[in-house]
């Protein structure tokens, strides 16, 4: 029984230690393994895709005949996905390839897709600035000094910035190479310091959430 | 004062489609990223193969796509040869529309000036089998043909074959481009992104880890005029301009209100 629960323990650890065995040491045998566990890697991930397709069928099958809350916008997902499924088939059938320009998949990727999801993020536009008008103001030194850095970045950033006031791209340009790039840089040092401790945790055993 | 959400809408509205219509000019200043991007890509000898990854999709392709036709124009001019993949299964279409268009202009041909190797899930697992062997991570191209039957991939196997890699992107894939085709390869990476994004890829272009970045529409019209093209992105940098101008002067008068409406409750 004990084996039974150490078994994707030790899985986990050996598999792991000849990832990073082979990252430094990419020579035979560690770089060939490291190259055959990365290939079976990319095999799962296609499952995985399939997986996904699965459990989101499913969830929006059961909205539907339990007639649950927004039942009919999973209606619409189940129908869209069998509609660009099988364009995608009927077009890889057809054309060789679902990337055809030609084929019909194309055409609802084109003139169906690119559509919907250039108008969601143009909806961001509205909510930006109606956002900035209510969220952004200067209660305290640390917000005015972000507010002014801020206002300097957006009218130095744009054509009509530098027609202003020629300094002013300049000053926008400093802010990003500088202040703007240290704390980013903080910023990514703590999640690859987080990253570093959660993988060691996975890989000694003491975070066990993937198995259950 | 509380202006209602729906005038702001309306003056963005209004702001925005107002400028694309009148078409007024505004000169383009080219900031020293993009100057980068496309001296790197400008020193390149005519016929080396680069790799081109448009890890996008449609929502942000106002933004890149501008980008993708300035650099694909500036590498065709050149003699270049591109391969195009993407790490988002949507973002090879449009890489597709993109060659097909500007490889029309140039009259560049399919399997010899450039190929289209599709999309893989896996991102850091493909670039580090890119490393080794290309072929490991894309045995066929897009639509079935095995890479060695494709003249534009004698002699390219992997990262050393190939003298830059030109990622755009509006996520994070530059971040595992970075960790894994440079610190690990030592490939050279350029990279074009969403304006939102490029805050967060200047720690790399300031250690050297990439060598160009174009941020946004902006950088798009940057590079539109440095290859003297200008196009979709030089066009809309009115609009751009004046939204800018609205957000700072609905934040100032957000802050107005603001210290008025403090001034009062003090008072009282």
């Amino acid at each position: 029984m004990i084996m039974f629960e150490r078994f994707p323990l030790l899985v986990t650890f050996f598999t792991s230690l000849l990832i990073i065995l082979g990252f430094f040491i990419p020579r035979a045998p560690f770089g060939d393994i490291q190259q055959t566990l990365l290939v079976w890697v990319l095999i799962i991930s296609g499952f995985a895709a399939l997986l996904g397709v699965d459990s989101l069928l499913r969830l929006h099958i059961k909205r539907v005949t339990s007639r649950g809350e927004g039942w009919a916008y999973s209606l619409v997902l189940i129908l869209t996905f069998v509609f660009i499924f099988g364009l995608g088939v009927f077009s890889g059938i057809k054309y060789g390839t679902a990337f055809s320009l030609a084929s019909p998949f194309m055409y609802a990727y084109t003139y169906g897709i690119i559509p919907l999801q250039a108008t969601m993020f143009s909806l961001l536009a509205f909510f930006i600035t109606s956002a900035a008008y209510r969220a952004f103001k200067a209660r305290s030194i640390d917000a005015t000094f972000l507010l002014v850095a801020a206002a300097l970045v957006i009218i130095g950033r744009v054509p009509i910035g530098g027609m202003v006031w020629a300094k002013l791209p300049v000053i926008a340009d400093w802010i990003l190479d500088w202040p703007s790039m240290a704390a980013r840089r903080g910023v990514l040092l703590g999640i690859t310091l987080g990253a570093i401790g959660t993988s060691l945790r996975i890989m000694v055993g003491i975070e066990r959430s993937y198995l259950r | 004062m509380n202006i209602n959400r729906r005038i702001i809408y309306l003056l963005v509205a209004v702001v925005v489609t107002v400028p694309l219509i009148i078409k007024i000019a505004m000169p383009v200043r080219v900031s020293p990223p993009v100057q980068l991007a496309y001296d790197k890509l400008d020193e390149l000898k005519p016929g080396s193969v680069v790799l081109l990854s448009t890890d996008y999709e449609a929502g942000t392709m106002p933004e890149l796509y501008p980008m993708t036709i300035a650099i694909l124009k500036h590498l065709f001019s050149r003699d270049i040869k591109v391969l195009l993949m993407s790490m988002y299964a949507l973002g090879v279409p449009i890489g597709t529309m993109a060659l097909d268009e500007v490889a029309a202009e140039y009259d560049k041909k399919y399997g010899e000036d450039y190929a289209i190797l599709g999309f893989k899930p896996g991102l850091n697992v493909v670039i580090v089998a890119m490393g080794s062997e290309i072929r490991d991570a894309f045995p066929t191209d897009y639509a079935g043909t095995p890479l060695e039957d494709l003249p534009v991939m004698k002699g390219v196997d992997n990262y050393d074959d190939i003298p830059i890699l030109i990622d755009l992107c509006s996520g994070s894939t530059l971040d595992s481009w970075v960790m894994f085709a440079q610190a690990r390869f030592g490939q050279r990476i350029i990279a074009g992104c969403t304006a939102v994004m490029a805050t967060s890829f200047y720690p790399y272009l300031n250690a050297g880890q990439i060598e160009g970045l174009i941020g946004g529409l902006k950088g798009a019209a940057e590079y539109e005029k440095l290859i003297e093209s200008p196009a979709v992105a030089t066009s809309g940098m009115p609009a751009q301009s004046f939204m800018h101008i609205l957000i700072l002067v609905l934040i100032i008068i957000g802050n107005i209100s603001f210290f008025i409406e403090r001034r009062r409750k003090r008072r009282s």
